[in-house]
């Protein structure tokens, strides 16, 4: 009679000697269930519930194919700006020593701070025509506050903080020792710039993208006060769905946010496979 | 081994190796963008909220900050805030737990749903709730029946915020206790303690500085939530208006130094967040681990 | 190449990391830069390559003033401690590099960049593995990349900073021989730093020793090993041991005893005296030596280490002693140094 070996085969969990795993898993994923879970499978049930030809009609209804070209296109267009800026702002906090940098950076994470309301309201006051910043653009023939402009500012405000946290840690860690051979090799500053520093600050700079263009998609609070919110010029998704809602209009509010959900989902996957291939080569 | 004769670069790399800064007038463009670009994108939206808050005077502004409904916006966002954020507190906590002590199948998928709601538009965050609870809801019929109003009143409100700050502090200590490993739990256990006492005389501590950082940012985006909040409270005033939902209407009805009035106590809670923040990070960096913003 | 290095000296905010170094280095010799941390050797290694601009003084390349040239123009191939390889670039692409980032009619075309990658990684015993990132290498390996990669731009000098420093003992050794044969195979003219005296003076042709930013003696291994020529040297080379002692009348003496040594040329007064352990004569009869009680004995392989103490003083010198010698604690030991040096007394 032989003792059968610990099986080696599947397991749930390793053994441990901490206690609390039961509690603590199940707390946490009967909260996560009853928070999350079921309140967004609800939203996938109904609008499964809508079948394929109404769920289309509603997608491809003008309004909501402007109101989400809108999104998508404004948020597109943010995240390229901060990428640039972001980029800029990064390095110079990271690289430069000057009075003040510990306060400016402080300041990115102001977006993350201040309610999205109170930054509508704060840009539409800078960038309506009689504002500080809108009367200089109003004679140069800018309009910026209720156009899709302004979406674009409230965007860029709302995203900085992604592009440049995301960018920032990756930039303090790059070696002095790469530039400096780099330089013993021959390579001018320029050369070393855009060959040896951007190419391993790529993933970084692609996942701030994701991230900043993620948020401003879904972006409410900050872009319906400079918006203007006028229907197929600068009426965006997540408003749309609000004043479906308010016309009981359920089966379209539902139509549209499952759209929203997925292709953020989407990009979700998008970020984690950035993130999965750079860490496979680079290590 | 390294020599240490090589760390003593570091500091002054910054006057001189040539290999390793741009030209001086690179730097000076350079700072200058960005200094223009955070000038304009994020100091003057906070200097304009100031400036039109007090733009009638002092008075006006006490004035405008004593109305019984901005008071009751004041109450209800406290109030939410303060059953929304310890809610999310024990959360974080046993997730963080469960995540980071314990090796087990599925745990990088349920880390993955943990950070889902960063990624939900707000106002789809407060559309499930309208699904779930609303008249033409699942549950409508039923809730109706039973006498119990959830949409347009308070649980409403306190649900969209509990989902839109749902992974702060689970985000900030899962990574923070992986790092932190499980010898100090075993050495407490080894010692006699059991699991209650291991967690509130060893971990909590260990991870205090971290937690903290957690709730004040968890605490920032509960008082300061619009659209999830927008879409179920109902705007009734006085009754279930938070404070940013209640700038919007001042703000809407052409009362414009109310609103801002209104706000620059949310833009004075954002700079208190961003001073403790940067506080916190200063003293307790290692203690708080790399993560930050969000 | 030849390398000159002419009153060079490099402060790091008023704190003199080099004092008035100079030093001449021929074409195609290898040179190891030795000593404590602190010495200053990175500093000098940095100082030639162009990573450092000098606080006064000069360095030539042969008849040229290198000091005039920025990094890009100098030539150099610098191999630091870490590689610091490009992570994002394959390994090919890592040594092509130079290469590539050459402007007009000196930069080979892509195909001769490749060529030439694999020719050298073919020098460093890695062909094959171009299509690699550094990532997925082994410590070794990443040494033998980032070497391909300085050699690869003919480099007028090759300077390696503690190019074993990172490695484990055992591919220590083997890279060691390596680097060796691949000097002897291309002849650039190479400089390393290292704190490991066995490296430099295992592998080098003239080995530097510096300390507290001077250099204190330039020699091939056997003079540096065999006629130190300061206290400093004699201490950080090998194993030593001293002993305070005078000298009068051209003869050496521990307190009021002449020891058999005599110094007709060297100074009247207060003295050091320096001998290698295991470069003594043991005596039976003591009138002219040095003689102590044993105070600890231990085995070391195939010899015994005693540490004597020595006259009233007490002063501590270890010896080295046949394995069979039948000294145990508080045998009286008597023995004379067979090479010695004095230097007067600090």
């Amino acid at each position: 009679m032989t003792t059968a070996p610990a099986k080696a085969g599947w397991r749930f969990r390793q053994p441990s000697v901490i206690p609390g795993f039961g509690l603590t898993l199940g707390f946490s994923l009967a909260y996560l269930t009853l928070i999350i879970l079921i309140p967004l499978s609800g939203l996938i049930w109904r609008s499964a519930a809508l079948g394929w030809t109404d769920f289309w009609a509603i997608v491809t209804d003008r309004r909501t194919i402007n109101a989400l070209e809108i999104s998508f296109g404004t948020a597109f267009i943010a995240a390229a700006v901060n990428v640039v800026f972001g980029t800029i702002v990064a390095w110079v906090l990271v690289r430069y020593s000057f009075p003040g940098r510990r306060i400016a950076d402080a300041m990115v994470d102001l977006p993350f701070a201040l309610p999205t309301a109170v930054a509508g309201i704060a840009l539409t006051t800078l960038y309506a025509p009689n504002g500080w910043i809108g009367s200089l653009l109003t004679p140069l023939g800018i309009k910026v506050a209720y156009t899709p402009l302004g979406i674009v500012i409230a965007l860029v405000f709302i995203g900085l903080p992604f592009v440049v946290r995301t960018v920032q840690p990756i930039m303090e860690e790059i070696d002095k020792e790469v530039e400096e051979v780099a330089a013993t090799l021959g390579a001018n500053r320029f050369q070393i710039i855009s060959r040896v520093l951007l190419p391993g600050l790529a993933p970084a700079i692609v996942t701030g993208f994701a991230l900043a263009f993620a948020r401003g998609v879904g972006e409410y609070g900050s872009v319906i006060f400079i918006a203007g919110n006028l229907p197929f010029k600068s009426e965006i998704a997540p408003l749309l769905i609000v004043i479906r809602l308010e016309e009981y209009n359920y089966a379209a509010a539902t139509a549209i946010a499952a759209i929203m959900l997925a292709l953020s989902f989407v990009m979700l996957l998008v970020i984690n496979l950035v993130q999965t291939w750079s860490r496979k080569r680079y290590g | 081994m390294a020599d240490p004769e090589i760390k003593s670069y570091a500091p002054h790399h910054e006057s001189q190796s040539p290999a390793v800064t741009e030209s001086r007038t690179a730097r000076t463009v350079l700072m200058i963008v960005t200094f223009a670009f955070l000038g304009i994108f994020l100091l003057l939206p906070l200097i304009i909220v100031f400036k039109e808050a007090f733009a009638k005077g002092i008075e006006a502004y006490t004035q405008a900050l004593s109305e019984p409904d901005t008071r009751s916006a004041i109450r209800l966002t406290l109030l939410v805030a303060a059953i929304s954020v310890p809610l999310n507190v024990t959360f974080g906590i046993s997730a963080a737990w469960a995540i980071a002590k314990f090796e087990f199948k599925g745990k990088a998928f349920l880390t993955t749903l943990i950070d889902l709601p960063f990624s939900v538009s707000p106002v789809i965050s407060g559309l499930v709730y309208v699904l779930l609870f609303g008249a033409q809801g699942l549950l409508g019929a039923w809730l109706k029946a039973h006498g119990i109003v959830i949409l347009f009143a308070v649980p409403g409100i306190v649900l969209a915020t509990v989902f839109v700050t749902f992974p702060f502090v689970a985000r900030e200590l899962i990574p923070l206790m992986q790092e932190q490993g499980n010898g100090d739990e075993e050495a407490a256990l080894s010692l006699g303690a059991n699991g209650w006492q291991a967690f509130w005389y060893v971990t909590l501590p260990n991870v205090k500085w971290g937690l903290l950082y957690g709730v004040l940012l968890c605490n920032a985006r509960a008082m300061g939530e619009f659209g999830a909040v927008s879409v179920v409270s109902g705007h009734i005033r006085g009754l279930t208006n938070t404070m940013p939902l209640h700038v919007e209407i001042l703000y809407n009805e052409y009362n414009a130094a109310a609103a801002f009035a209104v706000a620059s106590l949310l833009a004075g809670l954002a700079l208190v967040t961003l001073v403790l923040k940067t506080l916190l990070e200063m003293r307790y960096g290692a203690e708080i681990a790399a993560t930050r913003g969000h | 190449m030849e390398v000159r290095v002419a009153n060079v000296r490099k402060e790091f905010e008023r704190f003199p990391a080099l004092r008035d170094v100079s030093l001449d280095i021929k074409s195609g010799e290898l040179i190891a830069l030795l000593g404590p941390s602190g010495s200053g050797k990175t500093t000098l290694l940095r100082l030639i390559a162009g990573l450092e601009r000098p606080t006064r003084g000069k360095i030539f390349f042969g008849e040229e003033d290198a000091s005039q040239k920025s990094i890009q123009e100098r030539n150099v191939g610098f191999v630091f401690q870490h590689y610091a390889l490009f992570r994002h670039m394959t390994v090919a692409d890592n040594i092509g590099f130079g290469l590539k980032v050459r402007h007009g009619p000196s930069r080979p075309s892509a195909k001769e960049i490749r060529r030439r990658a694999s020719e050298l990684l073919n020098l460093v015993q890695l062909s094959g593995l171009e299509k690699r990132y550094p990532a997925q290498l082994s410590g070794g390996q990443r040494q033998r990349v980032a070497l391909a990669r300085a050699m690869a731009i003919e480099p007028a000098v090759l300077l390696l900073d503690e190019p074993f420093g990172a490695l484990d003992a055992q591919v220590r050794r083997e890279l060691r021989r390596w680097l060796r044969d691949i000097h002897d195979a291309t002849g650039h003219t190479t400089v390393f730093v290292t704190h490991d005296q066995e490296e430099a003076l295992e592998l080098a042709d003239r080995v530097v020793v510096m300390s507290q930013g001077r250099i204190e003696q330039v020699g091939t291994a056997d003079e540096i090993y065999d006629t130190p020529n300061s206290p400093f040297v004699y201490g950080f080379i090998g194993e030593s041991s001293s002993l305070p002692v005078k000298v009068e009348d051209g003869q050496v003496w521990i307190a009021d005893r002449p020891i058999g040594l005599s110094a007709p040329h060297a100074p009247q007064g207060e003295a050091t005296l320096f001998f290698r352990p295991h470069d003594v004569d043991l005596v039976e009869e003591c009138n002219g030596c040095i003689a102590g009680t044993v105070a600890a004995s231990r085995r070391v392989a195939g010899t015994r280490r005693v540490e004597l103490e020595i006259g009233g003083e007490r002063q501590r010198v270890e010896i080295e002693l046949p394995v069979d010698h039948p000294a145990a604690q508080k045998t009286r030991v008597a023995f004379r140094p067979r090479r010695w040096k004095l230097f007067p007394a600090a």
